[in-house]
């Protein structure tokens, strides 16, 4: 069956899709991903959402209240908090302690450097208490790619926080608190296959600096905010939007996780995914505040799509 | 400008089979298994093959095997003392040679 007129107006992944017999259908909604706010303390290149230390954009009192009871209402198998930076977002503890006990799974995606400050300490001692998984944001085993892409100064700051985690337990062997690393590549060009990339990590970072973490995942950058900008300056933009289109991977799509999760942004706006998220194409259609949700999406219904789709189907794929 | 290196040419490689599409078929299925991940790992074989595009100094290999040592997770410390490699070694050949130098010199000289 083809796609209704798409609101965000992907016909060429559509038309992927349809060349091998695919549609983007959901699956039973396992996850709620809480984008917490744009407000971070770095400005990286890659960011699609164009977070950084100017914004002001955060999720409020009543906002989490929505979400901590749509998180009651529903019981999700995993909640994700992401931003921005969550660390710099108040009462983010509050979020916390609220939804830990309503799933079975609650994550937090820090960029490291976040948990250097006075907070960012605190919540490291509260995320253990409850058990939060942490995601961090590492682009290299290298302090020059991973400066490249986040800023100057970041590779010590990020290296002290993983050795802080490893130190109360994140990460560690036979250790139930799990710290798990992001790799977004520092640039115009695809990551390397996720398990040679995860033996470099675990060699490089052990070798030199001592750090243990569990897995590492890598993706490809999404051509949206400002990386869509960089590409544009660079003269890269067309040769990636191909790259990316000529490594659509057909058997990425059965685990895609806009499939099985709903995505809520600070304003309590849902979303399909963080990336829908940043360019604005509701769920549903149309605007729709968390606090409204009677049902989550029947399995089958259709997912909008966009050309920033490829970016999650090239090679292994986003899941 | 019109040159005879122009970067779109090297996405162009598969078509030297269309005239000889046997032998290209046995090049490629070589090539392609020289690359796959065996005793060394496809980084290593990469970084290898960018050190020798500087040695044979091939625009298309070069900018080929940039973008596939990036994209198997080296970074450019790495790719710099590759090429470094392939210098040393060039370089190398050149200055041994001087032996032959010194040797026929001596001969010559009183």
């Amino acid at each position: 069956m083809p796609m209704a007129a798409n609101p965000l107006g992907g016909g060429s992944f559509g038309e992927a899709l349809a060349k091998h017999g695919l549609q983007l259908t959901r699956e039973e909604t396992r996850v709620l991903q809480v984008n917490v706010g744009l407000a971070c303390d770095l400005s990286c290149r890659h960011c699609h959402l164009e977070a950084g230390p100017q914004r002001v954009e955060m999720m409020d009192r009543d906002t989490m209240d929505a979400v901590i009871d749509c998180a009651r209402r529903f019981r999700f198998q995993s909640i994700d908090l992401t931003g921005g930076a969550p660390e710099l977002v108040p009462d983010l503890d509050r979020l916390v302690r609220s939804l830990a006990p309503l799933t079975d799974r609650l994550m937090v995606r820090t960029n490291l450097v976040a948990l250097n400050s006075g907070e960012g300490s605190a919540l490291c001692e509260l995320y253990r208490e409850l058990g939060v998984a942490l995601v961090a944001s590492l682009p290299a085993s290298n302090a020059a790619q991973t400066e490249a892409q986040r800023g100057e100064g970041v590779w010590g700051r990020s290296v002290d926080a993983l050795k802080r985690l490893n130190t109360l337990g994140y990460g560690m062997p036979d250790s139930p608190l799990r710290l798990d690393l992001v790799s977004n590549p520092s640039g115009a060009f695809l990551p390397p296959p996720q398990q040679q990339a995860e033996q470099k990590f675990r060699s490089d970072l052990s070798r030199r600096h001592g750090i243990s973490f569990n897995s590492l995942y890598t993706f490809a950058n999404v051509p949206l905010g400002r990386f869509r900008s960089f590409l544009e300056r660079s003269g890269n933009l067309e040769g990636y939007l191909a790259q990316l289109a000529d490594g659509f991977n057909p058997c990425s799509v059965a685990g895609l996780m806009c499939r099985y999760q709903l995505s809520v942004d600070w304003r309590g706006r849902l979303f399909d995914c963080d990336f829908h998220l940043a360019q604005g194409g509701w769920y549903g259609g149309e605007e729709t505040h968390i606090s409204t949700l009677a049902e989550l999406p029947a399995p089958g219904t259709m997912i909008p799509t966009a050309d920033h789709c490829f970016a999650c189907t090239v090679g292994a794929g986003f899941t | 400008m019109e040159t005879y290196y122009a970067p779109k040419d090297l996405g162009n490689f598969a078509e030297i089979g269309k005239d000889a599409p046997e032998l290209a078929g046995k090049f490629f299925a070589y090539y392609n298994e020289v690359f796959t991940e065996g005793e060394l790992t496809e980084r290593e074989k990469a970084l290898i093959a960018l050190a020798v595009a500087h040695t044979v100094q091939c625009p298309y290999c070069i900018d080929a095997y940039t973008r596939a040592c990036l994209e198997k997770g080296s970074h450019l410390g790495e790719m710099t003392e590759a090429v470094h490699v392939a210098t040393a070694i060039r370089g190398g050949a050149s200055l041994v040679h001087a032996v032959q130098m010194r040797k026929i010199a001596e001969k010559l000289s009183l």
